[in-house]
């Protein structure tokens, strides 16, 4: 292939958005009340029509003939890139929050700088993906404060799940090798820079939510290298299922 | 805001014009803005479409309505999606906005209510039913990618609110 690294940051972005979008699909039809259960699978379809512009673009450059469908539904587990934090399961509603809560300011913040990828098609898809991802960061904070300033039982449910989510934050500022190179080709974003702004923020909405900071500094890393946690095979063999089992179907 | 030209050959404008949003089916494709130019090039109808949302699905089926229609008209089209400059709200015409109200969808707000909506939380979305400005939100996300669900204090009809994209 002739621009790997490209291909490769393609779809270490792409993944994250895939793997949500598939946890938050799990809920259509199981959120705990139907406006909530319809802006999961709303954010779920906005982050799936994301990463068909991402992959659409990933197919370009790898110009092997291999399709969107393709690059979503036919790699194995460790030819995944996505963070540990997207993959983790929706376990309640508290956990759902955080984990989107977690993710969408990173996501924002990461968008925020890819809009001025000197590539004009990331940076396209980062100005449409923008608009889009603050209606899911506004959700997100807003369920993080009623759920932190609301009951004991609420509240003590959402800090328990920042607790546990915690450990995944750390890796969302690892670089791969993709990402340096795409970074000194002024490509990429260097995530690195945006360490201080996302815990800045995120630390400003767990105090408005009457939450405790994790001081934890244990942190899980692993899937932007391909190493998942336990939880990324079973999401794998419900997200493939149809391909695997009935390969080249079409809608 | 956005301002970008849309290159519409205008003999194909009546053609785009009879083409509806198939979520929203009293809107044209041309009051939504999707379309983002056409033209005839060596007899082939080129046409250029942006999405309102990234996962909207019914850029599948306008680009099929459109390729339908311009045969009918005695055309051969070819449509592409692009996604730059990015879709905005301020592109649905003043025809489309009034389309969407007596639909029972509250259009989307202009650039100085939208703000404040934004920025200090306050609701000034209209009841599309009754007028009033007393209206609540009661999620940010509706039936489609496109809209938030409100419900008016007043007259307590539920409706639906076309969200700003800016």
């Amino acid at each position: 292939m002739k621009n790997e690294n490209l291909y490769n940051y393609i779809l270490g972005i792409a993944d994250n958005s895939l793997i949500l979008g598939q946890r938050l699909g799990e809920l259509c039809g199981h959120g705990p009340s139907l406006e909530t259960d319809i802006a999961c699978t709303n954010m779920s379809l906005d982050l799936l029509g994301q990463v068909r512009s991402y992959y659409q673009y990933a197919t370009k450059i790898a110009g092997d003939g291999r399709t969107e469908d393709d690059i979503a539904m036919l790699r194995k587990e460790r030819e995944y890139f996505n963070v540990l934090l997207v993959e983790q399961p929706n376990t309640d509603f508290g956990y759902t929050m955080a984990r989107q809560f977690l993710f969408d300011v990173y996501h924002f913040l990461m968008l925020t700088e890819l809009e001025k990828s000197t590539d004009l098609n990331l940076s396209a898809i980062a100005k449409k993906s923008i608009k889009e991802v603050s209606y899911h960061k506004r959700f997100s904070s807003d369920w993080i404060k009623r759920l932190g300033d609301g009951t004991e039982e609420s509240h003590s449910r959402i800090q328990t799940a920042i607790n546990d989510l915690w450990t995944y934050t750390d890796e969302l500022f690892h670089q791969t090798e993709a990402d340096k190179a795409m970074v000194a080709e002024g490509v990429g974003v260097d995530v690195t820079k945006l360490k201080d702004a996302y815990y800045e923020e995120v630390n400003a909405v767990l105090e408005e939510a009457t939450l405790s900071v994790p001081e934890s500094k244990y942190f899980q890393k692993g899937g932007k290298q391909g190493i998942h946690t336990e939880h990324m095979g079973y999401l794998l063999a419900d997200l493939q299922y149809m391909q695997r089992t009935y390969p080249n179907m079409e809608w | 805001m956005t301002t970008t030209e849309q290159h519409i050959n205008p003999k194909l404008v009546k053609v785009l014009e009879s083409i509806s949003d198939p979520e929203i089916p009293v809107l044209s494709i041309m009051d939504m803005g999707v379309v983002r130019s056409a033209v005839i090039e060596n007899d082939i109808v080129k046409i250029e479409i942006t999405p309102t949302y990234s996962g909207c699905p019914a850029m599948d089926v306008i680009g099929d309505d459109i390729k339908r229609a311009m045969q009918k008209a005695g055309y051969i089209a070819e449509v592409d999606l692009i996604l730059h400059p990015a879709w905005t709200t301020d592109w649905i015409t003043p025809r489309g906005r009034k389309a969407l109200e007596d639909y029972g969808i509250a259009a989307p707000l202009d650039e100085e209510a939208d703000k404040s909506v934004l920025l200090e939380g306050k609701q000034l979305v209209k009841c599309p039913q009754c007028g009033s400005a007393n209206t609540k939100m009661i999620s940010q996300f509706g039936s489609t990618a496109c809209k938030a669900q409100f419900q008016c204090n007043d007259c307590q009809e539920p409706f639906d609110y076309f969200k700003c994209l800016k």
